[in-house]
């Protein structure tokens, strides 16, 4: 495993998995077990070498398991890595392409946009974050981009909030709008693109357990039915999509997520030493 | 040796297994029936008439030889005895806790028409637990065929599929795609109805039996079927179960604290929820649970939610005598406290600001007559709407099978309403070399049912690779 810090407390892990990189696609998650008492946590692919046997995620230090998980040394390695799970990104010669990637999204958001680069689109790519310090990946993004554009919460940085992008729409016509970011990005692009009828992929990123199917804690509402996020999706339309609802069933285990991390904290972190 | 004749005077009652105290029990996750000492198994088994054309066997799916077993059981040779189960049954101490032999073996015991029937279950269990507490012996090998057979999903019918064909002589690779071995038997069934580290025991022997066992290998994600017979598999079981959640599709399903069955039971065994914060995962139950449902599964999830901590309420559409659960499992239950509210069905649930469910609206049902399978239909009781205020609803109304594999397998012929693959007698599909069998062919069944498939399939595998050139 190789470790790399992307921005404050996220990090982008490289792991050997051959028979998983094999497989993987833009689009797809992993399913990441760290230690024997741990979680089941599903993580987008960020990156696969066929030839490397490797394949890469990124995460953002919030909890206990993440925080646990960012505690890792290079070299080390993870319980279990299952996948790919989730079904690939639709990438073809759409014409005009416009990726948005929030904070840690913009990770996996960039192996797509290098797909649909890769693919004949014309691609723009707007990176957003809280603040400055979370704009990440500004060189991976030019590389893939005909044009980046960057906007933070506070302004601290590019554009101050999603305002520009009304007006980027204005006066330019995109075929697709793929968005991968905190639930309320995604929720705001897609109203924003609505009226221009641009068709907007979200990626959902709903609690999951198993990953695949067994579960159904993932189930989100697009089109008015009930789908999985594991595997329905993890794309769906942003324009059918019930993002409130989303965003309830996200805080649904807080109050335990926040007691883990307090109690991991009060041990010191760490129960095995690590320092 | 002669065989020494049962006493004239047989005892009709059959030697009573102990288990912990409803109270006791019904706060904590260890297991509640505690099973025979050697005196009582002793006695239980001497009950046995031994008879010459056995009925008890006609009544396994797996055919275990039970009055063999049962003879060695009271020669105190439970090394053989055991064995000898294990010819036929890779995993006697699941099938001695979770197989309903009231239905099976025990409804047919010559001994179940004059009284109780002989408790095999019991004695079957007493000799698993013998062996793992006295180490186990591996059954002999057949030469290696040099055929290649790849069993997708380490739960009961992909076990015993598994440990027929590599005793057989085959090359035996098993993708499971959990993070642990033993499918259902690790998800699914509680810890207090079958510890976990009794599934592991069993799931390493298969192992120690020579299976090559991958976890945490998703089969139509890793390698699809066809890729798998293309790269060197000859046959391939599919013994992926039965995983898919179904919902009532009442209107505010998805608020938090409603939890599919599998979600809870998920949380709750394969995550250890139970033993949050040592745990990661967490389950939040409230004091108020409703759990929808008759099966086992419901069952399952009520005694867990009760030893959370938790008032339990099981709302079924049917009444008692339609109940699906096993008897034994309903009485358990309610021993600990369980609360049956029969003829009666959810319409809607109702939320708090923070998307939380607080209420639900539910109708009365009435049975209808019974329909050309002699099992009654219900209809709802208009005007009977009624109101019921609850923290956690938890439903468990069936699973289907998980569709990945059929969506990634040309050629694969499935159901297209139960989603069920579709086999022949012996577990043959619509593809060559490609067998299935368990919950994934006939929908959500028991255990033991899963079991038999196995050993059917594994049989016709074994013709199937033997004459293949």
């Amino acid at each position: 495993m190789t470790k790399k810090e992307l921005a404050p407390k996220i990090k982008m892990f490289e792991v050997e998995a051959p028979d998983v990189a094999a497989k993987s696609q833009a689009g797809q998650f992993l399913i990441v077990i760290n230690g024997k008492e741990g979680e089941r946590i599903p993580l987008t692919i960020t990156g696969y070498d066929t030839a490397k046997g490797t394949v890469s995620f990124a995460f953002h230090e919030v909890g206990k398991t993440t925080k646990a998980l960012g505690l890792l040394n290079q070299g080390e390695s993870i319980d279990n890595i299952t996948g790919p799970l989730g079904n690939p990104s639709e990438v073809k010669n759409f014409g005009k392409v416009l990726c948005v990637g929030g904070s840690v999204m913009i990770a996996p958001l960039l192996l797509q946009a290098k797909a649909m680069k890769a693919a004949g689109n014309n691609v723009t790519t707007i990176l957003g974050a809280r603040t400055k310090e979370f704009i990440m990946m500004e060189d991976e993004a030019k590389r893939y981009s005909d044009k980046v554009y960057v906007a933070t919460d506070d302004g601290s940085v590019g554009y101050k909030g999603l305002d520009f992008l009304k007006d980027l729409l204005k006066k330019e016509k995109f075929d697709r709008c793929v968005v991968m970011g905190p639930v309320i990005l995604m929720k705001d692009v897609s109203e924003i693109t609505k009226p221009y009828g641009i068709p907007t992929i979200v990626t959902l990123t709903p609690i999951m357990i198993d990953g695949m199917g067994m579960c159904g804690v993932c189930r989100v509402t697009v089109g008015g039915k009930m789908l999985f996020g594991c595997v329905d999706g993890p794309e769906f339309d942003g324009h059918q999509t019930d993002f409130d609802q989303l965003i309830l069933r996200q805080r649904t285990m807080l109050p335990e997520e926040r007691l883990s991390s307090i109690l991991w904290e009060m041990r010191g972190g760490c129960k095995c030493g690590r320092s | 040796m002669a065989e020494v004749k049962p006493k004239p005077k047989l005892n009709k009652k059959a030697v009573e297994m102990a288990k912990q105290e409803p109270k006791v029990r019904a706060k904590n996750f260890s297991e509640v029936a505690l099973g025979y000492n050697e005196a009582e198994a002793q006695e239980e088994a001497s009950r046995c008439l031994q008879c010459p054309k056995p009925q008890c066997t006609t009544g396994c799916p797996v055919e275990v030889p039970i009055p063999g077993f049962i003879k060695l059981l009271r020669e105190k040779k439970y090394d053989q005895a055991i064995l000898l189960i294990k010819t036929k049954n890779a995993l006697p101490a699941v099938c001695g806790r979770v197989c309903p032999q009231e239905v099976q073996c025990q409804s047919k015991c010559v001994v179940g028409k004059m009284g109780e029937p002989l408790s095999i279950g019991r004695l079957e269990r007493f000799l698993a637990d013998w062996e793992r507490d006295n180490g186990y012996a591996l059954p002999p090998k057949e030469a290696p065929t040099g055929k290649k057979v790849a069993i997708v999903g380490a739960g009961p019918a992909g076990l015993t599929a598994a440990a027929d064909l590599v005793k057989l002589g085959h090359e035996i690779t098993m993708f499971e795609a959990l993070h642990v071995g033993g499918g259902v038997l690790s998800y699914g069934i509680p810890e207090f109805r079958l510890p976990k580290a009794i599934v592991q025991n069993e799931v390493s022997y298969i192992q120690n039996l020579g299976v090559d066992l991958r976890l945490g290998n998703l089969v139509g994600r890793i390698h699809t079927i066809p890729e798998l017979m293309k790269n060197g598999y000859d046959a391939v079981f599919i013994g992926s179960g039965a995983g898919l959640p179904q919902f009532t599709g009442c209107g505010g399903e998805n608020l938090g604290g409603i939890y599919s069955a599998n979600e809870f039971l998920i949380r709750v065994n394969l995550m250890k929820a139970f033993q949050f914060p040592d745990y990661d995962t967490p389950i939040r139950i409230g004091k108020h649970v409703v759990v929808i449902g008759g099966g086992n599964v419901a069952m399952d999830c009520a005694r867990s939610s009760m030893r959370l901590g938790a008032e339990v309420c099981l709302l079924y559409r049917r009444s008692r005598a339609e109940l699906p659960a096993r008897h034994e499992e309903v009485e358990n239950a309610e021993e600990e406290g369980l609360v049956c509210k029969f003829l009666g069905a959810p319409v809607e649930f109702y939320g708090d600001e923070s998307g939380w469910v607080k209420s639900m609206k539910c109708i009365a049902m009435e049975l209808t007559e019974p329909d050309a399978k002699g099992r009654r239909g219900v209809k709802e009781v208009p005007g009977s709407e009624f109101t019921m205020d609850v923290d956690t609803v938890i439903i468990a109304i069936g699973q289907t099978p998980n569709p990945i594999i059929q969506r990634t397998t040309d050629g694969l012929q499935s159901d297209p309403r139960h989603g069920t693959i579709c086999v022949n007698e012996v577990g043959k599909t619509s593809l060559d070399g490609v067998y299935a069998g368990g919950d994934v062919a006939t929908g959500a069944a028991t255990v033991i049912s899963a079991m038999g498939a196995g050993k059917r399939a594994a049989k016709a595998m074994h013709e199937y690779l033997m004459n293949k050139k």
